[in-house]
């Protein structure tokens, strides 16, 4: 059982506070250290520091860039039959710093605290109109969890949305070199010497640390994108019709399928759309109340779970004879930006006066793009593929 | 020709058309040529990205005269250290261009195809959890993949052994070189 803060006394400030985050492709790239630097020079410029929570990891560098800084003390949760130690929320509350420097983005607080998860706890501080500092991992972001875990082969279970991210008022990215990294970990500054090997044949290897450093480039450039198109918006009309549409955190994909063959083209091509959007990706099979499947479709649908599997994407299937209703609600709940179609398949008789399904999909879902994939062999004008 | 001739015959014009329309191809009920039926399963499985296009070319010449489908098969790969289920963004940024690029080439062609994807702990693990599942009738490989990334020797051995279809396995040969690669479809996938 969660308490809930109870903010007696505490003055509700109007300002939201302002976030930044150090983001870093891996531990030991100096991300805690760089917060800690910029706290006093916060503090130097005359404003009121605090450090709300410090993991070192026995770092001694670490340890020497926090002196001077107040800290506020850990509190102590017992947890089973063991005591955990965890950021004091309350107090920071009712100290109220200017500035609240708050390591670990994404770490999950012990039960018995107030919030399940810490950025949840930065959120009632930075509602609190307290400026935060924080740091984090890009393996920690939710939609890149699948694709690091198969390049590093160590999967993050500590993960958060990548809203929270997006949120941020300033993202800074911690670079170092892979080499520099391995230099710094062999130095014994990143940790204690008992763990260095371990270190080196598992998770720190060139390749993985060559591929998390494009990764945590990639997404710091695309935050930066993403925040440039917004300030580009500033006072237009669609900045107005963005602030009242509910808040899309990011691209979600829907591709509409049916077991037959054709349907794994259509996956395939709507996930490297996701890829190059970094959005997730939902398939979604809309069946029709007690029909039978012949051999050829539910070896197609097994094909189908199979793909959506080794994709990452999230297989729905839903039974309704309303089509239309199924994908609106299914859109809704997953909050779809985007919804992929095949090819329609001709239609006969008076089927022929129906409206076909994207303009029915534009009409019943407004703001939600719909894509239809077409099939690139049936081009009329040939293609690259004569090359072959 | 009074207006009751007249009339008769648009009438009987226009039910010819509509039943024209409700039984010919491509809107009607009577099979297309390219329309997947259940006939013979020919499977090609691949590791990498990109296959010998012998091995891809006996595939379309065998599936046009059996009238057969083509199932172009991905063999992904799970590191031992990571859950069987686990999603593989990475190994499937290299394998699904080149299914797209089989499918679309063997689609020109006028072969049926019908993609897979198997997953295991090494190739010949994803294989057989494949061969688990569905029947095939064939499997077509080519004896010059790197047996480093794709097929070994050994796996090859296995199929023969143990795999209840018919196995091509294509020699190597000079024309080897000549490859289906995900470069054909850059740019569009």
């Amino acid at each position: 059982m969660r308490h809930r803060v109870v903010a007696v006394g505490l003055a509700v400030n109007a300002r939201r506070g302002h976030l930044k985050v150090f983001i870093g492709m891996a531990a030991g790239v100096g991300k805690t250290y760089r917060m800690l630097v910029e706290g006093h020079a916060e503090q130097e410029a005359g404003h009121d520091v605090v450090i709300g929570l410090l993991e070192t990891h026995g770092r001694a560098d670490t340890a020497r860039v926090a002196e001077g800084l107040p800290m506020v003390p850990r509190r102590r949760v017992r947890y089973r039959d063991t005591v955990v130690e965890e950021m004091d929320l309350p107090i920071i509350l009712r100290r109220a710093p200017e500035i609240c420097l708050i390591d670990e983005l994404a770490h999950t607080n012990v039960s018995g605290t107030e919030h399940a998860k810490r950025f949840e706890d930065i959120k009632a501080v930075l509602d609190a109109g307290i400026d935060v500092l924080s740091t984090l991992n890009v393996q920690h972001l939710e939609s890149l969890n699948d694709h690091i875990t198969e390049l590093s082969g160590v999967r993050v279970r500590e993960t958060i949305p990548d809203a929270i991210l997006a949120r941020a008022d300033e993202v800074v990215l911690i670079d170092l070199t892979p080499e520099a990294l391995l230099d710094r970990l062999r130095a014994g500054k990143i940790y204690p010497s008992e763990r260095i090997d371990a270190a080196l044949n598992n998770f720190f290897k060139i390749e993985n640390l060559s591929a998390l450093r494009e990764v945590a480039l990639r997404q710091v450039a695309e935050e930066v994108g993403a925040k440039r198109l917004t300030t580009e918006l500033v006072g237009s009309r669609e900045e107005s019709l963005a602030a009242d549409a509910p808040h899309a955190v990011g691209e979600r994909l829907l591709a509409l399928v049916e077991p037959y063959p054709s349907a794994q083209r259509l996956v395939r091509r709507a996930w490297r759309s996701a890829q190059r959007l970094g959005a997730g990706l939902d398939l979604l099979w809309v069946r029709a109340p007690g029909k039978e499947l012949t051999e050829d479709q539910q070896r197609s649908l097994a094909a189908l779970r199979q793909l959506a599997s080794v994709l990452g994407a999230r297989m729905l299937e839903e039974e309704s004879d309303d089509l239309i209703a199924a994908i609106v609600e299914v859109a809704a709940r997953r909050g779809t930006t985007y919804i992929l179609v095949g090819g329609s398949r001709a239609l006969r008789g008076l089927g022929r006066l129906r409206t076909p399904l994207p303009q029915r999909l534009m009409q019943s879902l407004p703001g939600v793009d719909v894509r239809i994939v077409a099939h690139r062999s049936q081009r009329p004008n040939g293609s690259s593929l004569e090359a072959l | 020709m009074n207006v009751g001739v007249i009339v008769a015959v648009a009438c009987a014009g226009a039910l010819f058309g509509i039943a024209a329309g409700y039984w010919l191809p491509p809107h009607g009920l009577r099979p297309a040529r390219n329309r997947i039926q259940g006939g013979r399963r020919i499977l090609l499985p691949f590791t990498g990205e990109e296959i010998s296009r012998r091995s891809f070319e006996a595939a379309v010449r065998l599936a046009k005269a059996e009238n057969a489908i083509i199932m172009p098969a991905f063999l992904a790969r799970v590191p031992m250290n990571l859950p069987l289920e686990t999603a593989l963004p990475v190994q499937c940024a290299r394998g699904m261009p080149l299914l797209e690029a089989i499918e679309q080439r063997a689609s020109s062609l006028g072969v049926p195809v019908d993609s897979r994807v198997g997953r295991g702990r090494s190739a010949r693990d994803a294989l057989r959890k494949l061969l688990e599942q569905e029947d095939f009738d064939r499997i077509i490989v080519s004896a010059d993949e790197d047996p480093r990334v794709g097929l070994s020797y050994e796996d090859l051995r296995w199929m023969l052994a143990r795999v209840p279809a018919e196995i091509l396995i294509l020699r190597p040969a000079p024309e080897d070189t000549r490859r289906i690669s995900i470069e054909t479809v850059k740019g569009h996938f």
